[in-house]
C-alpha cells in the first residue's frame, strides 16, 4: 500500500517535471542558439542531465542526440550525474588554492569517503571543485547547496559537516 | 541626528555570504522600532572593494565606514551613532600597522589611493533601482550620442580617449569600434563579455553586481556606434546574483524607453538579451564565446576572419570586456581628454585589479595606470600578513606571469608587464609569500589549463599534458636534469603553434616562473627538495633534537601512528609510515619539528 502511494507520488514529480520541460522547449524552438539555456533549465529542473532527458530535447529540437551529448559532455557546469542533498563545492580558484583550499578538499574528502565529481552512497553529500566563484576575498571558499561559506579553517570545517550530516 | 543620514550597506557577493542581508533586515527593524525608518534611508548596494573587512557598512553624511559588522553590533550603531551621534570606536577600521583607527572612508589608505572610473558607482548606489543610477548622470552619454552625434564621432571620442580593451589583450577599443563600423552587413551584433574565467579575479562580478546599468548603456552606444540593434550579454552561470541583477536591469531600462524601440525618438532600436556560460574557461575566447552563444560545443576558431568581419551567425560582431565598457559612459560625458589625463601614454585610464592571496587587504581596486606594484601591494594592499615576505605577484591569471620581489617597482602598464613576462590580464593580482612554491603554482596554472583545453588543436590538447607530467614528475621528486630545458623547448613550441589564445598562452606560468625562479626548479630537480615546504614528497618532517622538550604532543596527534617514543623520552619520526600532513608541526609547542 505504501509503496503503491510511493510510486504515484512519483509518478506525479515525474509528470509535472516533463510538463515543465516540455513547456521551456515550446519557448525555445526555433530559436537560434536555443540548445544550451534549454540545458540550463532542464538542469534546473531535474537537477541533473541523464540520458533521457537529453534524448527528449534531442526529439523536441529536432537536433541530433549527438549534439546534445557533445554539448552537455563539453560544459562542466552540465552534469550527468545526479547531485546529493547537500551539494559540497569547494572552490580550487587561485585565491582560494594559496589560502589553503587544496587542504580543505582532501579534508572533506577523506572525511565523506567521496572523490570530486562523485556522491556519497547514501546519496546525501555529492562533492564538487568549481574554479572561483567571485568571492576571492573570502577564501578559501566553499558553498554547501546556496549557502557560501568563507575564511575557513580546519576547525570550523568539522563543525560545518556536522551541521549537515545531522 | 541629521536628516540626510542614510546608511550604505555593501550586498556583493563576499558580503552577501557573511549575512549582510540578515544585518540590513535587523537594521530596518530597529529603525522602525525607534520610529525614524522614514529619517534614516537604507541602502544596499554593490561591492565597496573592501571584502577583506566584510561586511562593511557606510553611514553618511559623515562617512564613517564600519567593518566587519555582525547583526549583534546594529543596536548600538542605531543608538550610539544614529541617535547619539557618536562614533561605535570598536568597529571603525585598525591600520594593523600603526594600530591607528580611522573613522572616514575617504583617509583610509586602502581608499584615498584610487581613483574610480569603471566602479564609479559601485559602492555608491542600489544596484536594483535604475531611478539611482538615473540620479548620477545615468544614460546621460546614451541621450546625448543619440540627439547629438554621428556614429562616426562616437568612434572617433573612444579612439582618441585611447581606451584599450580590459580583457586581456589590450586591443584599442576605438579602432575595434571603427573596424566593426566599416564591415558591411545588414545586421550586427554587440556582445558583452563576461565570462570572467580568470580563477582568482572578480572584477567583472562586482561591475556587474554593483553598477549593472553602466554596461547596458555602453552596450547600446557601442550599438549605435556601429550600427547594431540586438546585445548580447554572455555571463557565467555561477553568478547567479549576477544574472538576477542583469535580468532586473534590462526590465527596468525597457520601461523606461533606454532599451527597445527608438530610443531618445532618435527612430535607433537597441535590445539586450543575456546569454548564460556554462562553466568553460576557453568560452572567454571571442571566437569560443561566439560559438557557445550559437548554441554548439564553445571550440574556438581560427581568426581571420576577425569577429569584427564575421562573429555572431556569420555577422560583424563587436565583443567588448565589462570593465571596457563600463568606461565608455564616463569618457562620453567628460571627453575624451578627461580620460587621456589620467594613466600613461600608451595605458591610459584606470585599471581594475582584484586583489587575492598573501595580502592584507583583498579586495577589488581601481589604481591609474602607471602605479607601481609596490604602491598597490604596500600602500593598497597593506602588505603581507604574519610578517611574511613578499615573493611574487601573478597577473593575467594563467594566460599570465609572475612578477618578482626584486621587480616591485614596475610601472603597472601593458607594454612594461609584457616585456617582464607576464600580462596585464583581466586584473586578478594574486601575491604570494616566501612560504609559496613556484613550480607548485606553475602546476597549478597548468592543471587547470589542461581541464579547460577544449581539445580541438594537438598542441594544446596533448602539449599541456605533457608540461603538466613533466611538472608533476618534478614536485614528486622524480624530476630529471634534462627536464628544464624540456620545459622551455616544450613551452615555446605549444606557444607558437596553438590555435587559439588558450594555447597560446597556457605555458607562461611556466615559462615566467622559470625566468625567475630557475633555482627553485633546479632544487627540485637536483637536490629534490622543496625550499617553500610545499611540495609533500619532498618534504622531509623532522624532529629538532636539541628543541625537543619530549612533551609526547606530536605522539598523540599523529595520525599514522609514525612518531615513536613516549613522553620524557626524544622522539622520532618513522619516515616510512609518515604521510607528511604536518599535523604534528602545527601541534608541536616548541616549534621543534620542520618540514
Ligand atoms: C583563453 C582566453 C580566455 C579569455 N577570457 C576572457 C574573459 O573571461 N573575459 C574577457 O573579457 N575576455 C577574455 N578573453 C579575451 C577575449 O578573447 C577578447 O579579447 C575580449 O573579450 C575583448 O574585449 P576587450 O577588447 O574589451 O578587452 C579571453 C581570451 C582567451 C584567449
Ligand atoms: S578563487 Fe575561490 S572564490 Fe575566487
Amino acid at each position: 500500500m505504501e509503496q503503491n502511494q510511493e510510486q504515484v507520488a512519483n509518478k506525479k514529480e515525474h509528470d509535472e517535471k516533463l510538463a515543465r520541460l516540455n513547456d521551456v522547449i515550446g519557448e525555445f524552438k526555433g530559436q537560434p542558439g536555443a540548445l544550451i539555456p534549454v540545458l540550463h533549465k532542464a538542469q534546473q529542473i531535474y537537477g541533473y542531465l541523464p540520458e533521457e532527458v537529453q534524448y527528449h530535447i534531442a526529439q523536441g529540437l529536432g537536433v541530433p542526440l549527438a549534439d546534445v551529448y557533445g554539448v552537455v559532455t563539453f560544459y562542466s557546469h552540465f552534469t550527468m550525474i545526479p547531485r546529493g542533498e547537500h551539494n559540497i563545492a569547494v572552490c580550487l580558484g587561485t585565491a582560494c588554492y594559496v589560502k589553503g583550499a587544496g587542504e580543505l578538499m582532501n579534508k572533506i574528502g577523506d572525511e565523506l569517503g567521496i572523490k570530486v565529481g562523485e556522491i556519497s552512497k547514501d546519496r546525501k553529500f555529492s562533492l564538487e571543485a568549481p574554479r572561483c566563484i567571485g568571492a576571492c576575498g573570502m577564501a578559501p571558499v566553499l558553498t554547501i547547496n546556496e549557502e557560501v561559506y568563507g575564511r575557513l579553517n580546519a576547525d570550523q570545517l568539522g563543525e560545518l559537516l556536522q551541521k549537515y550530516k545531522q | 541626528m541629521a536628516d540626510s543620514t542614510h546608511i550604505l550597506i555593501c550586498r556583493g557577493t563576499a558580503c552577501l555570504s557573511s549575512e549582510s542581508q540578515e544585518i540590513q533586515n535587523e537594521l530596518q527593524n530597529q529603525l522602525k522600532n525607534r520610529g525614524i525608518e522614514e529619517q534614516v534611508r537604507v541602502v544596499h548596494t554593490g561591492c565597496f572593494g573592501f571584502c577583506a573587512r566584510g561586511p562593511v557598512m557606510v553611514v553618511w553624511p559623515r562617512g564613517t565606514l564600519y567593518c566587519e559588522v555582525r547583526v549583534e553590533d546594529i543596536g548600538e550603531i542605531v543608538e550610539r551613532h544614529i541617535l547619539g551621534g557618536k562614533v561605535v570606536e570598536r568597529l571603525l577600521y585598525r591600520d594593523p600597522k600603526t594600530e591607528i583607527n580611522t573613522e572616514k572612508i575617504d583617509d583610509i589608505s586602502f581608499f584615498h589611493r584610487q581613483v574610480r572610473i569603471a566602479l564609479r558607482n559601485c559602492g555608491l548606489i542600489n544596484p536594483d533601482d535604475i531611478n539611482e543610477y538615473i540620479a548620477r548622470d545615468g544614460y546621460k552619454a546614451l541621450g546625448q550620442v543619440l540627439t547629438g552625434h554621428s556614429p562616426e564621432e562616437v568612434v572617433n571620442i573612444i579612439k582618441k580617449s585611447g581606451l584599450r580593451g580590459r580583457g586581456g589583450g589590450g586591443f584599442p577599443t576605438g579602432l575595434k569600434w571603427e573596424l566593426t563600423r566599416k564591415s558591411p552587413a545588414d545586421l550586427k551584433y554587440v556582445i558583452c563579455n563576461a565570462d570572467e574565467g580568470d580563477p582568482g579575479a572578480f572584477m567583472d562580478r562586482s561591475i556587474l553586481e554593483g553598477d549593472p546599468h553602466s554596461v547596458l548603456e555602453a552596450m547600446a552606444i557601442a550599438g549605435y556606434a556601429i550600427g547594431a540593434q540586438q546585445g548580447f550579454v554572455y555571463v557565467r552561470a555561477e553568478y547567479a546574483l549576477v544574472v538576477e541583477r542583469l535580468e532586473a536591469a534590462v526590465n527596468q531600462a525597457k520601461e523606461k524607453g533606454f532599451l527597445g524601440k527608438n530610443l531618445f525618438e532618435s527612430g535607433f532600436n537597441f535590445d539586450i538579451d543575456l546569454r548564460l556560460g556554462a562553466g568553460a574557461f576557453v568560452c572567454g575566447e571571442e571566437t569560443a564565446l561566439i560559438t557557445s552563444i550559437e548554441g554548439n560545443r564553445g571550440e574556438p576558431r581560427l581568426r581571420p576572419p576577425f569577429p569584427a568581419q564575421k562573429g555572431l551567425w556569420g555577422k560583424p560582431t563587436l565583443i567588448n570586456n565589462v570593465e571596457t565598457l563600463a568606461n565608455i559612459p564616463a569618457i562620453i560625458l567628460n571627453g575624451a581628454e578627461w580620460f587621456t589625463g589620467f594613466g600613461t601614454e600608451k595605458s591610459r585610464g584606470t585599471k581594475v585589479f582584484a586583489l587575492a592571496g598573501k595580502i592584507g587587504n583583498t579586495g577589488l581596486i581601481e589604481v591609474p595606470m602607471g602605479i607601481s606594484l609596490r604602491e598597490i601591494i604596500f600602500d593598497i594592499g597593506g602588505g603581507i600578513p604574519e610578517g611574511r615576505q613578499f615573493k611574487a605577484a601573478q597577473t593575467g591569471g594563467p594566460s599570465g606571469g609572475c612578477i618578482p620581489a626584486k621587480l616591485i617597482d614596475i610601472s603597472i602598464e601593458y607594454d612594461t608587464l609584457l616585456e617582464a613576462g607576464s600580462m596585464m590580464g583581466s586584473g586578478g593580482l594574486i601575491v604570494m609569500d616566501d612560504r609559496d612554491c613556484m613550480v607548485d603554482i606553475a602546476k597549478f596554472y597548468l592543471e587547470f589549463m589542461c581541464d579547460e583545453s577544449c581539445g580541438k588543436c594537438t598542441p594544446c590538447r596533448v602539449g599541456t599534458k605533457r608540461l603538466l607530467e613533466i611538472l608533476e614528475r618534478i614536485t614528486e621528486g622524480r624530476g630529471r636534469e634534462e627536464d628544464i630545458g624540456l620545459l622551455r623547448e616544450l613551452g615555446h613550441g605549444i606557444k607558437a603553434t596553438s590555435l587559439c589564445g588558450l594555447g597560446q598562452s597556457a605555458p607562461n606560468p611556466v615559462l615566467s616562473t622559470l625566468r625567475y625562479f630557475e633555482d627553485e626548479y633546479i632544487a627540485h630537480v637536483r637536490d629534490k627538495v622543496c625550499p617553500a615546504g610545499v611540495c609533500r614528497k619532498l618534504s622531509k618532517v623532522r624532529i629538532i633534537p636539541e628543541e625537543c622538550k619530549k612533551c609526547g604532543a606530536c605522539a598523540k596527534v599523529c595520525p599514522v601512528g609514525a612518531i615513536k617514543g613516549a613522553p620524557k623520552e626524544l622522539h622520532e619520526i618513522d619516515p616510512e609510515k609518515c604521510t607528511k600532513c604536518g599535523a604534528c608541526v602545527e601541534k608541536c609547542p616548541f616549534k621543534a619539528i620542520t618540514k
